[in-house]
């Protein structure tokens, strides 16, 4: 097992260095910094100067070295549109878009997978049947789209929900939660279900397929035979068993999640990284957007790593080398 | 046999409507199990040995289902229990065994905990006493320091031991019959014998009767009071074990009796007999062995003979009916 944790950390390093280089291409080899940061009637000795501090014209793995170690303190230089320091631009977005996740998530999960499982157990009932067209149009509709519907709905026929922003904010430290304020919950609700709907459906197809082949299993027969209560039968028997599956996807689409928060925040103007990327897009503000794909390498690679962390703590298959005591 | 009847299986016939009409998998098939008896069930692949026992289990998977006949269990009828009622008998009154070991368990749970799961949902017993009993199950089964073994997950124990495992979870509530559906084809040869020997014992121990499908005429022969020879879906002939096999009545089951092998050498499936049985959706009018049968006859072709009397057995053939022809 340690071995295991050991050679997925390796991996997870070697990822994370390719991902760290194709960012840094992105620095040096689109536009020149240098350029990006004098005026028009710098002087050219001043300009040498500047080129040898920055270091521009060493050896490229030197400076490839140079940038992981500065992006490993946190170091990703500055942005060129509000000359911020990036680390601290994306610090302060981050909590808006990991609370946006997780809720988002949450939701997707805790829907998705009890509605997988009716639909599994009972795959002929009308319910089932009518989770799985709506589950379609789930899927085949933008995101964009149903935000713009949620908004139009809740926001502007209704006005119970509030159509953009975070609103209040408690700051704990460098996190900033809007999990505590009545308003901030409130603002929450429409991009989380937003961001969430179409992994909702991805699950609930998940669970349900999964369901039903594991169902259909001799050791499910066996239980059955056994005189388990159904309960006992589907929750403690054959949920466990789709497990498996569903951390995998779940892990994957977390990062997913992540990934696609850009859109949804941009229809919802909520103040996380996703919204800065699309900004620094516009500007192209090089330093921003390579950092925030450093920073989505980082996530997925973690997020892999916990799924494979979690994958021994369901199978115990995996736990044990498959040690067996004689049968003759 | 004066013993009183433990399962009664009344003219019992299994369908699976189709699109393209009714498959019948089980045709009027009636038998009796006594109590402590082992009650043999052979015949070839797709003879409906698996549906019989899986429908005194009350498992059938929709779209099967029982079309007639009933299932009693001590004279009280089974059959046509709601699910809830079924599954107290199930495991406590009927255990069952079926032939993958390697399949059998879940591998998510140590065979403990699904021991204890088993024990407590049929005995009134707390936990400690449960897994008392559950370390007592695995040492009668002849697991090895059964009281650690307890903790270990089913991919740890071999095939065998996962057998064994698996008759341990079967015996687990004291059930008065155990239907085992070829529990030792799966296993390799050198410990099927063991294995039966096994089942054999407890059983006897327990005073549990036995509905054991196989298709080995050896295990038949040395484990089986009497025995059931199947042919697509029927009865062929049953009777007493040494009857049936040194005098057999159906022209079928003197075909299996050809070869007995001798218990625990692989044996080949039971083919001896030219040709294959039919297929479910084209069953012969008549009897069913007839385009196979060796001594077939004009009214074989026509008319369906039903189980009768031949000697201390019954067998479904022309050859042994005492009245005349109707045609
Ligand atoms: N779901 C199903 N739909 C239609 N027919 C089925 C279905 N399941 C089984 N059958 C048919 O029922 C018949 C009886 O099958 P059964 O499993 O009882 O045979 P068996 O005697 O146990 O054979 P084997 O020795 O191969 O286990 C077979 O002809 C099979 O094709
Ligand atoms: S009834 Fe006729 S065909 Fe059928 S087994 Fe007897 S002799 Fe053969
Ligand atoms: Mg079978």
């Amino acid at each position: 097992m340690i071995a295991f944790i050991v050679r997925r950390l390796v991996q997870a390093a070697l990822v994370m260095l390719a991902v760290a280089f194709v960012s840094f291409a992105m620095f040096n080899f689109i536009g020149d910094p240098v350029a990006n940061i004098v005026g028009q009637d710098t002087p050219a000795d001043q300009i040498v100067e500047l080129r040898k501090a920055l270091g521009v014209d060493d050896p490229m793995p030197v400076r490839f070295g140079r940038f992981v170690v500065n992006a490993m303190q946190g170091k990703f230089g500055l942005s060129y549109r509000t000359t911020e320091p990036v680390g601290r631009m994306i610090a302060d977005r981050l909590p808006a878009t990991l609370e946006l996740s997780l809720v988002a998530a949450i939701f997707a999960l805790a829907a998705g997978i009890p509605m997988g499982v009716f639909a599994g157990l009972y795959p002929n009932s009308w319910l089932s049947r009518m989770m799985m067209t709506v589950s379609l149009i789930g899927i085949s509709l933008p995101t964009f789209l149903i935000g713009i519907l949620l908004i139009y709905i809740f926001a502007v026929i209704l006005g119970i929900l509030p159509s953009f922003g975070r609103g209040e904010t408690i700051k704990f430290g460098f996190w900033s939660t809007g999990l505590l304020t009545v308003s901030g919950l409130k603002a929450i609700i429409l991009p989380a279900i937003t961001l969430g709907l179409f992994q909702l459906t991805l699950i609930m197809r998940l669970v349900r397929s999964e369901m039903m082949e594991v169902l259909r299993t001799d050791y499910i027969k066996f239980a059955r035979a056994r005189g388990l209560s159904n309960r006992a039968v589907h929750f403690g028997h054959a949920l466990k068993n789709t497990l498996v599956p569903v951390i995998t996807i779940t892990g994957l689409q977390l990062g997913a999640i992540i990934a696609f928060a850009i859109i949804t925040e941009t229809v919802f103007s909520w103040p996380g990284v996703g919204l800065l990327f699309l900004q620094s897009v516009v500007y192209a503000d090089i330093p921003v957007m390579s950092t925030y794909l450093v920073m989505i390498g980082f996530v997925f690679v973690v997020i892999n790593l916990i799924v494979d962390m979690l994958y021994f703590v369901v199978d115990p298959r995996l736990r044990t080398q498959g040690r067996t005591s004689g049968g003759k | 046999m004066t013993s009183p009847k433990l399962l009664e299986v009344k003219n019992l016939r299994v369908e699976f409507p189709t699109r393209r009409g009714t498959l019948v998998a089980v045709d009027d098939v009636s038998l009796e199990i006594a109590a402590g008896e082992v009650l043999g069930v052979v015949g070839e692949s797709g003879a409906g040995k698996s549906m019989t026992g899986t429908a005194i289990i009350g498992l059938l998977e929709p779209p099967g289902r029982i079309a007639s006949g009933e299932i009693r269990l001590e004279g009280r009828r089974i059959d046509n229990l709601p699910y809830h009622e079924m599954r107290k008998i199930r495991g406590r009154q009927i255990g069952a065994i079926f032939q993958d070991p390697l399949t059998s368990l879940n591998p998510l749970y140590k065979v403990g905990d699904q021991l204890v799961e088993t024990i407590l949902t049929h005995l009134p017993m707390t936990h400690a006493q449960a897994r008392d009993r559950a370390v007592k199950l695995l040492e009668d089964v002849g697991i090895p320091s059964a009281a650690e073994r307890i903790n270990s997950y089913p991919h740890q124990f071999s095939g065998g031991m996962r057998q064994r495992v698996v008759i341990a979870l079967a015996l687990a509530a004291e059930p008065k019959l155990i239907v085992a559906d070829e529990p030792t084809t799966a296993l390799d040869v050198s410990i099927q014998a063991q294995i039966i020997q096994l089942l054999k014992k407890l059983c006897r121990e327990h005073g549990t009767a036995v509905m054991l499908v196989t298709h080995d005429m050896g295990v038949i022969a040395e484990t089986a009071d009497r025995v059931a020879v199947m042919y697509a879906g029927r009865i062929a002939e049953i009777g007493p074990v040494q009857e049936v096999i040194k005098r057999p009545h159906h022209p079928y089951t003197m075909g299996l009796m050809g070869a007995i092998p001798t218990m625990g050498h692989k044996t080949e499936r039971l083919t001896q007999i030219d040709g294959s049985m039919p297929r479910l959706n084209a069953i012969p009018r008549g009897c069913a062995f007839n385009p196979r049968c060796p001594k077939v006859f004009d009214r074989c072709r026509v008319e369906r003979p039903d189980l009768m009397p031949a000697g201390q057995s019954h067998a479904s053939c022309w050859l042994v009916a005492k009245e005349p022809a109707h045609v």
